[in-house]
């Protein structure tokens, strides 16, 4: 009995039940696709904020002092230690190597530069622009063009294993260069493949693959710098403590966080002779405006949620209230009030189970569209969620459902059947 | 006993506008619960639109100044074998108007008495605390001749942190380490001092001038053209990496506002639209006895139009001053600076409100019209 109730109160209202449907599943949608950007906004904020360069800074160990002002290096050649270029591929086989974006070695080099007159000193900045690497049986790209987004190329970038050099935009100037001529370094010729804009000291330099500018040092494989862009956690005390001062527990917990001083220490461990350093200005930086961004859409989502939630319970208020002649004429056929608010209840608990998986899934959509058309990378979302938002929407609708019930029950069945009430 | 003869005809309502305020005054007290059931969802509606509007137009700017964190974004660098004007640090601050910081650097390479190279950097320390805030330093320095040690300079230059010696062609100074800097950058390698002691060291005077500009591009732009006008010895250019980085990152965050702040204006309208649909609907009773008395329709549309408008007016005003107040609190809270409102977000919350209000009337309406009075009447 109790379930034919059910069905033909579904069969036989069906506009009803539909517009009541509908905002429950317009409200689980929204409050659904805005959970799904607010967990994954940070990872996405994450990725954007690596447009600021790299966060991580790998120098030899024992390396004497840089001897750099405005970009200008005046340390000699000789001086100071070297990365090995054959530890790089290492870098991937680290614990967090999913949140390293990627890394950028640099070698710079003084060269003479002769174009027109006489010979001119100038920085050479050995890198790799978009180097193939293995690591295993992993193959994977990395270089400047990843790490430093902001560097503007106008010509072509050098093969990673050409001869080709870009020119800083200044030094290009005054040089008088254009992209296509060529530009005698150290008293050999090379081709000028592009002008290079940056905004910074590369402005006035010669960039150049890694390979060329060992070559003219004579040391290969050597490595002044590593840059390392990587995602991080914003710091928090843990971050912050010496590893060496923690027990194994701890230290695991640590080491198994994505912190930049957890990954500078990984990338300690892989690159020998290495010291890793976070750059401050970057990382620092990244977690205030990164928690700042977090915190504004979680609050944000609450918002969203709490509205929801009201139209939501509007709308099955106003679905339970239409309905009170009902009510009456079952309290008059000896209806008690328990059954028939369980009537309701189990309607409404229908109702938020059909529209609550509707709107998850049109939420998923929506999230996915707004991932898609912001970020271009799509937000998942997490499978877990959809009991979660299920039991929401359940708890929702009886909220929304019982105020009205209790009223439409308490009613005297002689005026809710005239309709007055 | 008045009543019949009043509404009886369009006329007579125009004749009396008292009546017709009356009914609506009457209507509302009547049915409080219900009047105030529907005056609460415009109201959290209103609330929510006006907190969304507010930090999105805010939150810009909230996050600009995050982004100042990141230090300068346009520099002045001095051309090769040129020298600043001595007022160079003036004219960039009067050019900056107060809303932005410029801190001057010179270098040198000095020597250690053991005969090792370390770059001295001269600036104004007060001011590069502000504007590098990222420098992670153990001590600021306050007294004459003391200097600040790049992390990596410290086992160079003093290992056991006494006083120390360095020399530029020849004139020897000696410095106090007051404390140790940490960048992770070119800045470990180098010792800090203030800007006279230097001068009054070496002779050399500033050869950059970092500068953090507080605006949009566009406005950062200006001051870039601005000074490259005012200061024809020095190169003056944007800083790149941080500019683009902050644009980029402004932008998603923005798009991602707007689509949020869409979706919720739409689902605070839809909680009105089913409230205020279920508050006329329910009134069919009036409706249909109006029209028994021979009400036209035009003056019961007018009449819950009416209704509806000022229900939907009311519940803006109030919504907006608890959104207003919800948007200072999420200011204070994820910013520590409250947003401002801003009042000429009241108009469109307004003109909303009455429009999904009139929409929501307008609805149920058009479906009682095409209703025989005596159908309604008998509760069917």
């Amino acid at each position: 009995m109790f379930v034919r109730l059910v069905y033909e109160s579904f069969r036989r209202q069906k506009r009803r039940k539909f517009l009541a449907g509908i905002a429950i599943t317009l409200g689980v949608g929204v409050a659904t696709a805005m959970i799904a950007v607010a967990t994954d906004i940070g990872d996405k904020i994450s990725r954007e904020l690596r447009s600021y360069g790299a966060n991580l800074l790998v120098t030899p160990q024992d390396d004497t002092l840089d001897l750099q002002i405005g970009g200008v290096d005046l340390k000699p050649p000789s001086d100071g230690a070297y990365l090995s270029e054959a530890d790089l591929p290492k870098i991937r086989g680290t614990f967090w190597h999913h949140n390293i974006v990627g890394f950028s070695p640099m070698l710079p080099v003084n060269v003479q530069v002769r174009a027109r007159g006489p010979a001119d000193s100038v920085t050479l900045l050995g890198t790799y622009f978009a180097k193939q690497l293995t690591f295993g049986k992993e193959s994977f790209v990395t270089g400047v063009q990843i790490t430093h987004p902001w560097w503007k190329m106008q010509g072509a970038w050098p093969a990673d294993d050409s001869q080709d050099v870009l020119l800083g935009e200044n030094l290009a100037n005054k040089l008088e260069r254009n992209v296509g001529e060529t530009v005698e370094i150290a008293g050999i010729p090379h081709r000028i493949s592009g002008i290079l804009s940056t905004g910074g000291a590369e402005d006035n330099q010669i960039v150049a693959p890694l390979s060329l500018a060992q070559q003219i040092l004579g040391k290969p494989g050597a490595v002044r710098r590593l840059y390392v862009s990587a995602m991080t956690k914003p710091e928090d005390a843990l971050a912050r403590r010496d590893p060496k001062t923690m027990n194994p527990e701890l230290f695991d917990r640590w080491y198994c966080s994505p912190y930049v001083q957890s990954i500078a220490y990984q990338l300690q461990e892989v690159i020998p002779h290495s010291h890793a350093e976070q750059i401050r200005q970057v990382a620092q930086n990244e977690g205030t405006v990164l928690s700042r961004i977090k915190g504004l859409m979680l609050l944000v989502t609450l918002a969203a949620l709490i509205a929801s939630a009201l139209a939501v319970s509007a709308a099955m208020a106003t679905a339970i209230f239409e309905r009170r002649s009902e009510v009456g004429l079952m309290k008059a056929l000896g209806g008690g009030g328990a059954a028939i608010a369980s009537l309701f209840l189990a309607e409404a608990t229908l109702l938020a189970l059909l529209g609550g998986s509707a709107g998850f899934a049109g939420g998923a959509l929506l999230a996915r569209v707004i991932g898609q058309s912001i970020f271009n990378s799509s937000i998942t979302i997490d499978p877990v969620l959809f009991p979660l938002v299920l039991a929401m929407a359940v708890a929702v609708t009886f909220a929304g459902s019982a105020l009205a019930i209790r009223r439409a029950v308490k009613l005297d069945p002689v005026f809710a059947l005239r309709g007055e009430a | 006993m008045t009543v019949v003869p009043q509404a009886a005809s369009r006329r007579a309502a125009v004749r009396h506008p008292s009546m017709f305020l009356r009914m609506l005054v009457r209507a509302t007290v009547l049915r409080r619960g219900r009047a105030a059931s529907a005056l609460l969802a415009m109201v959290v509606a209103a609330a929510v639109a006006t907190t969304m509007l507010n930090l999105y137009v805010d939150m810009q700017a909230k996050l600009r100044k995050e982004f100042r964190n990141y230090g300068a974004n346009v520099v002045a660098v001095v051309k090769d074998g040129q020298r600043l004007p001595d007022d160079a640090l003036a004219t960039v601050q009067s050019a900056l108007g107060g809303r932005g910081l410029a801190v001057p650097f010179a270098y040198v390479v000095a020597r250690t008495p053991g005969g090792q190279s370390v770059v001295v950097a001269g600036t104004d320390l007060e001011q590069v605390r502000k504007l590098d805030r990222w420098w992670s330093v153990t001590a600021w320095p306050h007294a004459s001749n003391d200097a600040l040690v790049g992390a990596r300079a410290v086992t160079v230059v003093n290992p056991n942190s006494k006083l120390f010696e360095l020399s530029f062609q020849g004139r020897n100074v000696q410095l106090n380490p007051a404390g140790i800097l940490r960048t992770g950058a070119s800045e470990d390698s180098r010792v800090y001092m203030a800007l006279p002691d230097f001068e009054a060291w070496t002779g050399v005077s500033p050869s950059t001038i970092e500068i953090a500009a507080a605006g949009s591009p566009e406005e950062i732009g200006g001051i870039v053209q601005k000074l490259t006008q005012l200061l024809p010895s020095a190169q003056v250019q944007p800083v790149r990496q941080v500019m683009e980085g902050e644009a980029r990152v402004l932008g998603k965050t923005r798009a991602t506002m707007l689509a949020a702040s869409a979706l919720i204006i739409l689902t605070s309208a839809l909680c009105v639209l089913s409230t205020l649909m279920g508050w006329v609907f329910d009134r069919r009773r009036d409706f249909a006895i109006m029209k028994a008395l021979g009400a036209s329709e035009r003056l019961i549309s007018s009449f819950f139009a009416a209704e509806a408008a000022v229900l939907g007016a009311a519940g803006a005003v109030l919504g907006f001053g608890v959104g207003v107040g919800v948007a200072a609190w999420i200011g204070r809270v994820n910013f520590h600076a409250p947003v401002v409102p801003r009042l000429n977000v009241l108009p469109i919350i307004l003109g909303g409100s009455v429009a999904v209000a009139l929409i929501s009337a307008a609805l149920p309406m058009w479906l009682l019209q095409r209703v025989q009075p005596a159908v309604i009447l008998r509760g069917e």
